[in-house]
């Protein structure tokens, strides 16, 4: 059986941990060839060797996706190496500072939009023009739960992936006629670092949140790239501006 | 490579025609035993077995009438006796509207609607979910619709049936998440089926409508695009997706 993405090239940003390194290896396995971007080299440059040594092919690009410069070095160096560009999840983000609406510091807001939606926003900006080039591709952004539904001690990270899923929508309308699709996922708490840490501090909620849970589980990172992986691919052809949620049942309460 | 279903059993109702035939086709691909349900239809329904059949898969056809509770728990107890068991159930039948306002529309054109589109999907995952229960688990898609979310003018009964299914369909999945059973809803926009086709033959503005307008990626979808969504999220690839309404509409609700 033919891997589904022999010979396409497919970018990850925030490939050295939990969702990111998830996907990463999904499409690998899938036959992908991997632009792995993260500003931790260290965990990076482990994801990019893990698919190495699953017989696939991967390169490391150090990227902070708030700023452009490195954005476009990003979908440069994927092009120079792979010749091509066919899918990007665009995962990196982070929680920022717990902290209400009220104690939430502008430090804080500006660093969470800049990563999370600025982010989103700029690798889309660089990566559509390069997947125009043979009119189809298909991208992922990572939102939340948090997207759809309020975020209590998060406001900013809520509000960034609220965000998200607008452009989302947005980007999706403008290039749906020129064979592009975009999509996001929604996943629920994760167990992946930051998941596992969103609630260090507060124990109590966590276990408070996840007894709430309908299945009453954090996702694991492998489901939400199953779901990543499933939106790129060619079974999801008129699946576009559609905001998935991989979340047990938690948005249907 | 292993098929996703591989010694798995799968209802699908209105499985005659357009994406019920289409999603029963791709569960037989990928291995799973298919029981074909239909009731207006039965010749086109025997003709989707033959091509499972045509093509190495198992099926059986069983007619139905989804929004008789009688006939639904036939219906799931025929299976069981068929294929032993049921993993995976596409609750798909369903009828159109005929295009009519909402201070036009007869009461009988609303019961029939009502009945068979939303009375029908309960009365299936009523006795489905009883057998899935005993085997400790299974799947259920329900078939709502983009507009099943948003409005469409004229189209009151049917518009009305579909939001009934996605909160169905959220319901049990919160009820059952616990136990096993995952349950979600597919919402197409405007696809090319017989259905379709027959509805916009007499409303050529609407199909206009639907490729400049409604759908931004300026065509209809073709039914095995909505196949390709209900199996993923029957798979095991989907385990922690419930209660979800997974719109397959080329943007339409994105707009």
């Amino acid at each position: 059986m033919t891997k589904q993405f022999k010979g396409k090239v497919a970018i990850v940003t925030g490939a050295g941990m939990g969702i990111g390194r998830a996907t990463a290896l999904m499409f690998a396995s899938e036959g992908a060839k991997i632009v792995a971007a993260d500003i931790n080299i260290e965990k990076a440059q482990e994801t990019v060797s893990m698919i190495r040594n699953a017989g696939g092919e991967s390169l490391f690009v150090k990227t902070d996706v708030a700023k452009a410069a490195e954005v476009k070095a990003m979908v440069n160096k994927a092009i120079m190496v792979y010749g091509r560009l066919d899918c990007a999840c665009n995962n990196a983000g982070i929680i920022g500072e717990a902290g209400s609406t009220v104690d939430c510091t502008e430090e804080n807001w500006e660093r969470v939009m800049d990563v999370n939606l600025k982010g989103v926003w700029l690798c889309m900006k660089y990566e559509i023009p390069e997947i125009l080039r043979h009119n189809k591709g298909s991208i992922v952004n990572i939102a939340s739960v948090s997207a759809l539904v309020g975020g209590p001690g998060i406001p900013a990270y809520s509000a960034s992936k609220g965000g998200v899923i607008q452009l989302t929508r947005t980007a999706a309308l403008e290039f749906a006629r020129s064979g592009i699709r975009v999509n996001a996922v929604c996943p629920s708490l994760a167990r992946t670092p930051m998941g596992e840490g969103a609630y260090h501090a507060q124990p109590e909620v966590e276990k408070a949140r996840l007894e709430a849970h309908p299945m009453g589980r954090m996702v694991e990172p492998e489901e939400v790239a199953q779901a990543v992986v499933w939106l790129c691919s060619d079974a999801a052809s008129f699946v576009t501006g559609h905001i998935m949620a991989v979340d047990g049942g938690f948005l249907a309460q | 490579m292993v098929k996703l279903f591989e010694g798995k059993v799968a209802l699908v109702t209105g499985g005659s025609t357009g994406i019920g035939r289409a999603t029963a086709l791709a569960f037989a691909r990928e291995g799973a035993k298919i029981i074909i349900v239909n009731n207006s239809n039965v010749g086109k329904g025997k003709e989707t077995v033959s091509m499972i059949e045509r093509a190495g898969g198992e099926a059986a056809f069983i007619k139905t009438d989804v929004s008789n509770a009688g006939e639904v728990e036939a219906m799931v107890n025929k299976t069981v006796k068929t294929y032993k068991r049921l993993d995976c159930a596409f609750n798909n039948a369903g009828v159109g509207d005929v295009m009519a306002l909402t201070a036009d529309l007869t009461e009988e054109e609303w019961d029939r609607t009502i009945n068979i589109n939303l009375k029908g999907v309960w009365l299936c995952m009523k006795y489905e979910i009883k057998q899935m229960l005993k085997q400790g688990g299974g799947t259920i898609v329900n078939m709502s619709s983009a507009i099943g979310l948003v409005g469409l003018k004229g189209s009151p009964a049917y518009t009305a049936s579909k939001g009934g299914v996605i909160q169905l369909t959220r319901t049990a999945a919160l009820e059952y998440a616990r136990l096993g059973i995952r349950v979600n809803a597919v919402c197409p926009s405007f696809i090319a089926t017989l259905m379709n086709k027959r509805l916009l033959a007499n409303e050529p503005e609407l199909e206009k409508t639907i490729k400049t307008v409604l759908h931004p990626v300026g065509r209809l979808g073709e039914p095995e695009e909505v196949a390709e969504a209900v199996i993923w999220l029957c798979s095991d690839k989907a385990s922690f997706i419930t209660g979800h309404p997974m719109a397959v509409d080329g943007g339409y609700l994105a707009q």
